[in-house]
């Protein structure tokens, strides 16, 4: 009962991260990499996405930080972010990276900031709910549930 | 090419071609190294041309590429283009240098669809050019060429 119960609640809010463009289908993608030789692969990848993120974010603050504003090496930065997002299905951090390449072209400081600012937010907020998906599938593999999601997720 | 290695490229298309990735994204190069081992490859990464050409021994400024045992073994080469440094199309020109991996087949993959970039690509000798992410449909298509190529 509980599992069922648990796997539901799994769909549901998955289904809701689709909805709300949080993730896309190259997050289903993951699951289909995933399999008994790597039971981990996703919370893996989605980890290192997460040290990742956080190192481009903290670079890009400080970059954004200097005197002179070294624009190459921000945009660098923001195609490797929206690179690495793309990858998982972080769809909204992917798209919050979009203008900021546009600032950088234009070489707007103020506008870099805003989107510096955009990206953080997305990026607290799809960590936030993947750690709390994470959590639902440990819950549900440890009342003997299923660990082949992709199939209820498709 | 000696009959040889003709050979042993075949039998190792055939069974687990060995292909070498070239990305400098870390999650792009482990994404697309469990893609390839999913699909009954060998795989080797590199996180940039440079030392995607060390591996095939054609790195350090040599002119005449060194005998090396990665370079006769690999298959396929699949490389980002956007890379620092050496771009994914700098890589293939050096390749396609090359005697000895001149005719080892070279994919280039991007995020971006650029015509203009795709078709220096293809002139320059690029087997094919696809979009990033890659999936289980691109692998599969890559693997069907590459019999052909040798078919």
């Amino acid at each position: 009962m509980e599992v069922n119960q648990l796997q539901r609640t799994f769909l549901e809010y998955t289904a809701a991260l689709f909805r709300e463009g949080f993730l896309d289908s190259q997050f289903t993608q993951l699951y289909q990499l995933q399999d008994e030789s790597n039971p981990k692969f996703v919370v893996e990848v989605v980890s290192l996405f997460f040290d990742d993120s956080e190192r481009l974010i903290n670079d890009l603050t400080r970059a954004l930080d200097e005197p002179i504003v070294d624009f190459k090496k921000i945009d660098a930065h923001v195609h490797q972010l929206k690179g690495s997002s793309s990858s998982i299905g972080a769809h909204r951090v992917k798209n919050s990276c979009l203008p900021f390449r546009d600032f950088c072209e234009a070489q707007n400081t103020d506008g870099c900031l805003r989107c510096l600012q955009q990206v953080k937010q997305e990026y607290l907020l799809i960590k936030n709910k993947l750690e709390d998906l994470f959590q639902l599938e440990k819950q549900i593999v440890a009342a003997g549930g299923s660990t082949n999601l992709v199939e209820w997720m498709l | 090419m000696d009959a040889a290695s003709g050979v042993s490229s075949i039998e190792g298309i055939m069974e687990e071609p060995h292909v070498l990735a070239v990305d400098d994204n870390l999650i792009d190069r482990k994404l697309v190294e469990k893609l390839l081992r999913n699909s009954s490859c060998k795989v080797t990464t590199a996180e940039n041309g440079l030392r995607a050409l060390e591996y095939l021994g054609l790195g350090g400024g040599d002119r005449q590429s060194s005998v090396n045992d990665n370079a006769s073994k690999v298959n396929l080469i699949i490389t980002d283009y956007c890379m620092p440094g050496m771009t994914g199309y700098e890589l293939l020109k050096k390749i396609k240098e090359s005697s000895n991996m001149k005719d080892v087949p070279v994919v280039i993959v991007s995020s971006e669809n650029v015509p203009t970039r795709i078709n220096k690509c293809l002139e320059e000798g690029a087997q094919m050019f696809m979009l990033k992410p890659l999936k289980y449909s691109d692998v599969k298509k890559l693997r069907c060429q590459l019999m052909q190529c040798r078919g």
